[in-house]
């Protein structure tokens, strides 16, 4: 798929954002006061911010109160809900904490429950595509629910929760990308079955429709070399992952290496979440001899 | 609403015939030209005459090379529009319901007023069958020629597809497949219609007919060869003679050496 910035930002910033939300939800750490304004500033940011940034690949944006018709069926629908949902509660939860200096408990863990309920929606959106084989897997939930709680920890200051999740979700990452690299062969879809002419001999792409590109293979087929892949995962896995934990158990001057934890993480995940669309193989590049499976 | 009708009461769709296409190209262009004039969003091109062209297309035909075990490869051309899926993944996506599946003929549209055109439709298509238009910012994709198939202001004729209408080998049928006794459902059973990628789940509505196996090879085509048996044998008489004293001279080559 073609990794465009709009939604590369749009999962990583939501992601964090809704992370970060869901443990201020849960009184983590329990801020009242300018301390409080300051961390929901950040959540919010981060959120919105990657909604709005989500917009942008849309043909028109100016519909966009429309995707919130189709709940029944749509993912995306859904999540739009959430969101404006986990949004509204939260919003309801950090003016009490900030302005009146309380905090409605019942109030933090329902947004809590949604900030966690909109992430499960958004990676539902790309776990939920049989055209994509690399996506189509439980382990794409837990992958972006993983890092979106370990985000969220970090960002909240929770630091052996963050080391914790932080462990956790670096073998889910790991995980992902193992199984996600032999998926499009286990999925049974081939150049054989898209054209059902397999059965009289081996067959391959000869012409394609056009001499020039298209929507599709703009849109879909974007082939990462494999050396280009093993370095980026490493720089995601070192950065997104290892060196934050390291950097959350030393001991020494939390604050600062609390934010360069924060900075490493995001560069990390930044190149996972390129990586999670440049690999992700759709099924449509078969027909264009695109795909070795 | 992007729930699925249960069932529809047709199914209306295309039965393409791999053995009869001939890659022509004629189904692309008239497709594109009856859905650039009609319904909907004109299909836009990009620098259609410089060096790098490209453009919305909602039919295109691929073509495919076999090798069997034996015997020489076979050229197979591969016309691709939507399918009109009876379990579009398409349309349960959609979070607009700008893309809807008809419950009385199965055709899948786009309400191109609703889209957003956020693309997702067009990732949940195994097929590549929707395009987003790049100039409109919308999803285009086969109406199925909805505009043609019940307007009675054109001649009964012309109320069929325009690629159906149009393809000069006659490799597209237009019919219901839901009616068991239809042309098109009888030209499937006879022929051995199949659905594309059935693995994904998507049950497609329009059928493909596997290509013939060739009986015309390379060896049984050559019905000239009988007519073309060398004529000069070996020589007797005097031109044997003749023949056998040059080939001795100095110089002289024998055809052996020549071949
Ligand atoms: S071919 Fe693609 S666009 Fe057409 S109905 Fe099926 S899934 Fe939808
Ligand atoms: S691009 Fe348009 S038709 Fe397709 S899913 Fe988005 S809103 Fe629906
Ligand atoms: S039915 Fe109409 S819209 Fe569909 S491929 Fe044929 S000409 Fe194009």
């Amino acid at each position: 798929m073609h990794p465009a910035p709009s939604v590369i930002i749009f999962t990583t910033f939501s992601g964090l954002g809704f992370g970060l939300l869901l443990f201020l939800g849960l009184g983590l750490p329990p801020v009242t006061g300018w301390v409080a304004f300051f961390l929901y500033a950040i959540a919010y940011a981060c959120a919105v911010g990657g909604l709005l940034a989500s917009t942008f690949h849309l043909g028109h944006p100016e519909r966009a109160l429309k995707a919130f018709t189709q709940w029944r069926t749509s993912w995306l629908s859904r999540e739009a809900w959430l969101s404006v949902a986990a949004l509204l509660v939260m919003g309801i939860y950090a003016f009490a904490a900030v302005f009146l200096d309380t905090r409605l408990t019942p109030v933090g863990i329902l947004g809590a429950a949604l900030s966690l309920a909109t992430v499960s929606s958004t990676s539902m959106i790309y776990a939920q595509l049989k055209t994509v084989p690399r996506w189509h897997h439980w382990l794409t939930p837990a992958h972006m629910l993983g890092l979106s709680l370990a985000g969220g920890a970090l960002l909240a200051g929770q630091m052996t929760v963050a080391a914790a999740l932080l462990a956790v979700a670096a073998a889910v990452q790991v995980a992902h990308w193992q199984v996600g690299d032999s998926a499009l062969a286990r999925s049974g879809t081939n150049l054989a079955s898209a054209t059902g002419l397999g059965a009289p001999g081996r067959v391959r792409a000869f012409e394609p429709p056009h001499t020039g590109t298209n929507y599709l293979l703009r849109e879909f087929v974007h082939v990462v070399g494999r050396r280009h892949s093993r370095k980026l995962r490493l720089i995601a896995l070192t950065f997104g992952y290892g060196l934050p934990v390291v950097l959350l158990v030393i001991p020494a001057a939390p604050h600062l290496l609390g934010a360069l934890a924060i900075l490493s993480h995001l560069a990390g995940i930044l190149a996972s979440r390129w990586l999670f669309f440049a690999e992700a193989e759709h099924v449509v590049g078969l027909y264009y001899g695109k795909r070795a499976a | 609403m992007t729930d699925l009708p249960a069932s529809t009461d047709r199914k209306l769709g295309l039965v393409i015939d791999l053995d009869t296409c001939v890659g022509c190209h004629a189904c692309v262009i008239s497709c594109k030209g009856w859905n650039t004039e009609n319904y909907g969003a004109p299909l836009s091109d990009a620098d259609a005459y410089g060096g790098d062209p490209s453009g919305t297309f909602l039919n295109r035909v691929h073509s495919y090379e076999i090798t069997p075990e034996e015997g020489p490869a076979q050229l197979v051309h591969f016309p691709k529009s939507c399918l009109h899926c009876e379990d579009a993944p398409c349309v349960t996506v959609c979070p607009t319901g700008a893309s809807y599946k008809r419950s009385e003929d199965g055709i899948v549209l786009v309400n191109e007023d609703a889209c957003i055109g956020c693309g997702l439709c067009a990732w949940a298509c195994p097929y590549g069958a929707r395009e987003l238009d790049a100039l409109e910012g919308v999803m285009k994709k086969c109406t199925l020629c909805v505009d043609r198939i019940y307007n009675n202001t054109l001649p009964e004729i012309d109320r069929v597809p325009s690629c159906v209408r149009t393809c000069p080998a006659g490799a597209r049928h237009f019919g219901d497949l839901g009616d068991p006794d239809s042309d098109v459902s009888q030209l499937v059973a006879a022929r051995g219609g199949m659905d594309l990628m059935p693995e994904q789940g998507t049950k497609p509505v329009n059928k493909y007919l596997p290509p013939r196996p060739k009986q015309d090879r390379a060896e049984d085509l050559d019905s000239l060869a009988p007519y073309l048996a060398p004529v000069a044998e070996d020589q007797s008489g005097f031109l044997g003679w003749l023949d056998k004293a040059l080939d001795r001279l100095p110089g002289a080559r024998s055809d052996e050496e020549m071949s």
